[in-house]
């Protein structure tokens, strides 16, 4: 076919647009705004294969058509979308060339959560010398998961170097236009991590170690994507207790599970963006998809340990596919001075004898807003499906707000589901208590808390269990009195 | 051992307790018996320190330290203890877990190090033997869905655990049967010393049939009106607190 004059002359316009334009922007931070272009100049960027570039295309074309969803129980002003910049290279430079140039507030805090000098320096961005132990801990860690046959890597690289396995299963649990942010996200991810766990393998070691030493810093538009299969089992832990101070106001995440038969994928997370200032100024919007697929006889257990962010909208849900599937939630979320957070899951029932568990504590202080929102879906097919469901809130003081919005959609009669939900407030009688037997009033509400939080608490791995009690009693220190 | 002069205190505008005199010495058991709203508990409130009721007027010593000035968990440290009436619940908090705290922030506040894992085991075995305490006990919440008998008998076994010196007992007869009353006298008897003291607040005589006292004082709109030994109980629970009423006003 021939082209005419006109169309060539298009095509180079477009070309050397396109080419011009990339050149534009080989500096380390693209341009403020969102546009085809953008997309396109991300996708370049990270030297993805042409099938990639065509999925961000999509995803972004159906965010244009989608509105922001007003629905939860949260009040902010919506981020200006053309206002913040897409990509950011990884700043690979340290922040600073020694520990005792880092701020000695965030240390002490370091400290009090328990975590290692060697971490602490990597979290806070200082320098790490090459001999240093975590690097060569790394090093192992990568041997022995590479000898069982485990990919775990950036979602970058495996879209290079495993373009099968992330093309067959991205956004087969959360498509593009799933949502608002999800689709967003979808465009313009930046970063994220991929794991493969191979047939009847069991990782042998929790992926929170090495994802803490490796992966401290991670992104806004995150992406992460989960995929067991069959018989495998893998304990993944995201995030970390440390205050991150990270400077983007939006972080709109999406996590991907895939369980396929009688795998068991254990997902926890630990929450502790900026949560803004006591007066509410700054702080984070977490806008984050979190879904998972359970095929037959497969199990997706989603623990959360939330308190940052100023406001936070996340569902960590499961699809319960296959037979006799299992799916758990597991949550705490603290909110303090003027966060707001509405946060919850969701339960889709589609095979027989799936089975569901929620657990939700939700601790309110200072004058922040609390809601639980969960649904439980029983298919029609789903038949001896059960659930059981149980909200608990705690309220410090007179100014806060606890709220549950339960959904249950039952269209099997042989379904069995329970609600429970308690509310309750630290009274001035259990501090009094606490204080009569020589325990103050801090470590009387740490008490209390811990207390109300235990049965979230010990679904934590070990060594994340300790310092998530403390972070929770820092997140609330100073509320009471 | 704790001294109180004049001791006036008030909630909101309402005057409770309007000069109050006592002197414990250690090694001393004292009763104090009232009609109800004569300002018992209230008494026990403000020697532990809660916040709601403001001192006035007079001081209450311990050992010669004004407590005046200091927190409920100061006075704690000190050596105070309240059996409280109503023991409060903290759900998810056990038992043993909540005394290992009490513990060991007293032995902080104390300059002292944590008691080490088997000592607290040994106390814990030894003062639940004391008070016949079944220890799958220990490992339930606290207060959590304990009967009257259990909670007063929680309150008896920190007690024995913290080793106060002052030890309030308020209205510990409440809620009890006669097995649970005698368990938990048994205990407190156990526990007397020469070098503690034991203040024992109730409305009924029932009680100081096992815990004898040394004194008993006489609390009515909030002053102490007569003092006496064991005998005045017997007198108190024969002629009731109008005998008194009158007696004082005559």
């Amino acid at each position: 076919m021939a082209y005419t004059e006109e169309e060539l002359k298009k095509e180079l316009e477009t070309k050397e647009y396109a080419y011009g334009f990339y050149t534009d922007i080989e500096s380390d931070t693209f341009p403020k705004g969102l546009s085809e272009e953008i997309v396109v100049a991300i996708s370049r960027k990270k030297e993805e294969p042409q099938w990639m570039t065509d999925w961000r295309l999509e995803a972004y074309r159906s965010w244009q058509q989608m509105e922001e969803p007003e629905w939860a129980n949260v009040h902010y002003t919506k981020p200006n979308f053309q206002d913040i910049s897409y990509y950011s290279a990884p700043n690979k430079k340290p922040k600073y060339n020694s520990i005792d140039e880092v701020d000695p507030e965030l240390l002490d805090t370091f400290k009090r959560l328990g975590i290692s000098l060697d971490e602490q320096k990597k979290l806070a961005g200082v320098a790490v010398d090459i001999v240093m132990d975590s690097v060569s801990v790394a090093t192992t860690f990568k041997k022995t998961l590479a000898e069982k046959g485990i990919i775990f890597c950036s979602i970058s690289e495996a879209i290079k170097e495993h373009p099968e396995l992330v093309r067959q299963y991205l956004g087969s649990v959360v498509p593009q236009k799933d949502n608002y942010y999800a689709a967003l996200n979808s465009a313009v991810f930046s970063d994220g991590s991929f794991c493969y766990i191979p047939k009847g393998v069991r990782c042998p070691m929790e992926l929170s170690t090495y994802f803490r030493i490796n992966q401290a810093g991670t992104g806004q538009f995150e992406r992460t994507l989960v995929v067991a299969d069959q018989g495998s089992y893998v304990s993944y832990l995201e995030g970390c207790t440390a205050p991150s101070r990270d400077e983007n106001q939006l972080h709109a995440a999406v996590v991907e599970l895939i369980a396929l038969d009688d795998a068991e994928i254990k997902y926890s997370t630990v929450q502790n963006w900026f949560p803004g200032d006591k007066e509410g100024r700054g702080g984070v919007y977490n806008f984050v998809t979190k879904r998972g697929i359970a095929h037959h006889r497969a199990k997706i257990s989603w623990t959360q340990v939330e308190t940052g962010s100023a406001v936070t909208w996340k569902y960590p849900s499961c699809v319960l596919k296959g037979d006799d599937s299992v799916g758990e939630f597991y949550s705490i979320a603290v909110t303090n001075n003027h966060q707001q957070a509405d946060t919850g899951t969701k339960m889709i029932h589609l095979g027989r004898n799936t089975r569901s568990t929620i657990i939700s504590k939700g601790i309110s202080a200072g004058k922040s807003q609390n809601s639980y929102r969960g649904l439980v879906q029983i298919g029609a097919r789903a038949e001896g499906a059960r659930n059981f469901s149980q909200c608990d809130s705690l309220l410090m003081g007179n100014q806060c707000g606890a709220h549950t919005f339960p959904y249950i959609e039952a269209q099997n009669k042989s379904a069995q589901i329970e609600h429970e939900a308690t509310t309750s407030k630290i009274g001035e009688d259990q501090i009094f208590y606490c204080n009569q037997r020589g325990i103050d009033t801090e470590s009387a509400i740490a008490l209390i808390v811990n207390g109300f939080s235990k049965e979230v608490l010990n679904k934590l791995p070990m060594e994340f269990a300790v310092e998530a009690q403390k972070l929770l009693e820092i997140s609330l220190e100073g509320s009471v009195g | 051992m704790l001294s109180i002069k004049n001791l006036h205190a008030r909630v909101a505008d309402k005057e409770i307790l309007q000069g109050i005199n006592l002197e414990i010495k250690a090694g001393e058991v004292h009763a104090i018996m009232g009609p109800n709203g004569a300002g018992k508990s209230t008494l026990a409130s403000v020697i532990a320190g809660k916040e709601e009721f403001e001192v006035t007027q007079g001081s209450i010593e311990l050992d010669g330290e004004d407590l005046g000035e200091l927190a409920p968990e100061e006075r704690a440290h000190k050596g105070v203890f309240l059996s409280f009436q109503y023991p409060v619940e903290i759900p998810g908090v056990t038992v043993t877990n909540f005394m290992k705290s009490a513990i060991n922030e007293t032995r902080k506040a104390q300059g002292l190090s944590e008691m080490p894992a088997n000592e607290m085991l040994q106390q814990i075995k030894e003062k639940s033997a004391l008070l016949e305490i079944d220890r799958k006990f220990l490992s339930r919440s606290l207060n959590e869905g304990f009967s009257g008998g259990e909670k007063k008998r929680n309150e008896i076994f920190q007690m024995a655990m913290l080793n106060p010196k002052i030890a309030i007992l308020d209205e510990t007869d409440s809620g009890l049967d006669i097995d649970a009353l005698r368990i938990v006298a048994n205990g407190v008897n156990k526990l007397k010393g020469p070098h503690n003291a034991t203040l024992v607040i109730t409305h009924y005589q029932r009680l100081l049939d096992y815990i004898v006292p040394d004194y008993v004082h006489v609390l009515w709109n909030g002053k102490i009106v007569k003092s006496g030994g064991p005998e005045l109980a017997l007198e108190l629970e024969e002629k009731g607190y109008d005998w008194i009423k009158q007696e004082t006003t005559a």
